[in-house]
């Protein structure tokens, strides 16, 4: 019977821009394990239903080293920044704790409960430039870009005025279309910026992630420049690029659902679950999650086989009616509290509480500061990020 | 009801401290889990079931006993 079946290429794409690809419903009931064709010619299976992808995010069986045989290299460009990339984002334990442990201490509920006024702050300021723009300025360019890159280089204690140059090496780095010669040069030049930061932090230390991590860290032997340099790419590129598109994607969704809106304006407590909420709806990390079996292994009744790769659609798991009951319902008062939006097992995001801090404080403020916040085009004019690693709208103008 | 917590499997996302302040906190030096109790309150043995659900490194087991 499989025979019969068309071939599915993935990506796959979408026909409505809010939901995944129309097929993963199908194939979470049908064919929950699927196979699917990358662009060189490899065919990792495709995993849809909650549970299955949670096993195998779960199991440490599975690798999420990109050098591995049989790990899923979704875009070509993409591959040659994954097969360089030193972060702890791309080992396996017990590599990965070690590494990871040297930052968990900036990201915990308290050191962010700390860093609340100064998001404040910045929220405040971004939204009172941004009503001063023309009707239609872009959102994305004036207000969901600077805000986590101004709050990650802040904590990093990288140059906010630099933010121009890694914007455009974050865009060539995760883009479909980028070539491996210009993500090459794009990785190079970003190294050697950071390598320039690093240097910097050696000669004079200040209050900030990286300067810290070079006195407790690189000074006394226990991570190599090039590792370091490595997780100083991570925490920047993670941390402006992912919620800079759920900011924006969150704003689309919430005017585009005028009832759900109204709700949190008049019941603020309502603002984390809905939070949770659009994080599930949204899911922005739209290709991957990817493994490799590094032994045969049995998922819910299934036998991946040693070297086999495997793709967890996040926004297939965050779909699951099993889960999520009338899942294509965006619903602020829905228990939301289990999507995997961040990832599961040990790679789950380690800025996440940033992340909803940041969210939650937008979302609080900006359409009580702005009540007539609205669409300033179609709906069927925006530009959707079908075409990056990261999903989003490449532009939003708005009026207010 | 009991919790116990694994800290050697710990990756220190901070989730069991959103759900569950009064059961969980984190460590200042590296941002593993403490266990404020291990026997919550009746009033908060709901949102520390939600943290051990939640918990991406499945480092949190409750006992029902």
């Amino acid at each position: 019977m499989s025979q019969t079946v068309a071939e599915l290429a993935y990506p796959m794409s979408r026909t409505k821009p809010f939901n995944p690809p129309d097929g993963y419903a199908d194939l979470r009931e049908h064919e929950p394990f699927a196979r699917v064709r990358l662009w060189d010619g490899t065919y990792p299976y495709l995993l849809t239903k909650f549970d299955d992808i949670r096993a195998v995010l779960s199991n440490p069986q599975f690798s999420c080293e990109p050098n591995r045989e049989g790990f899923p290299h979704v875009f070509e460009g993409r591959m040659v920044a994954d097969k360089a990339d030193r972060s702890f984002l791309r080992l396996d334990n017990p590599e990965h704790d070690r590494l990871r442990r040297m930052v968990t201490k900036e990201f915990t509920v308290r050191r962010i409960e700390q860093l609340t006024p100064r998001i404040e702050e910045s929220v405040d300021r971004l939204i009172t430039q941004y009503c001063q723009l023309p009707q239609g300025a872009d959102f994305v360019e004036h207000f969901s870009a600077p805000l986590p890159t101004e709050i990650i280089t802040f904590l990093l204690g990288i140059p906010y005025e630099d933010h121009a140059f890694f914007h455009e090496a974050t865009r060539i780095q995760f883009g479909s279309k980028s070539t491996p010669a210009e993500v090459r040069k794009s990785l190079d030049d970003l190294f050697g910026y950071l390598d320039a930061l690093i240097t910097r932090k050696e000669r004079e230390p200040q209050d900030d992630i990286v300067s810290r991590l070079v006195v407790e860290q690189l000074k006394p032997g226990h991570v190599d420049r090039l590792t370091l340099i490595n997780i100083v790419r991570l925490l920047l590129s993670a941390g402006h690029q992912t919620t800079q598109n759920m900011t924006a994607l969150g704003v689309l969704t919430l005017l585009q659902h005028p009832d759900q809106l109204a709700l949190i304006k008049s019941n603020p407590e309502m603002i984390p679950g809905a939070v949770e909420e659009l994080l599930r709806f949204s899911s922005v990390l739209h290709v991957g999650a990817r493994r490799v079996a590094m032994e045969d292994i049995d998922v819910n009744g299934k036998l991946v086989k040693a070297g086999e790769g495997v793709i967890c659609s996040i926004p297939a798991a965050n779909r699951d009616p099993d889960l999520f009951p009338d899942p294509d319902k965006f619903d602020v008062e829905r228990d939301a509290a289990r999507h995997v939006a961040f990832g599961f097992g040990i790679h789950q995001c380690l800025g996440q509480v940033l992340a909803r801090a940041e969210l939650r404080i937008v979302y609080g403020s900006l359409f009580n500061r702005l009540p007539n916040l609205r669409l300033a085009v179609p709906f069927e004019k925006l530009r959707f990020r079908h075409d990056m690693f990261v999903y989003g709208v490449h532009e939003l103008p708005l009026a207010w | 009801m009991r919790i116990t917590v694994n800290r050697l499997r710990c990756i220190a996302a901070g989730q069991c401290v959103l759900k569950s302040p009064h059961v969980f906190d984190q460590d200042k030096q590296d941002g593993i889990v403490v266990l404020l109790t291990e026997n919550p309150a009746p009033e908060f043995e709901a949102s520390a079931r939600l943290a051990a659900r939640v918990c991406p490194s499945e480092a949190i087991t409750v006992h029902d006993e």
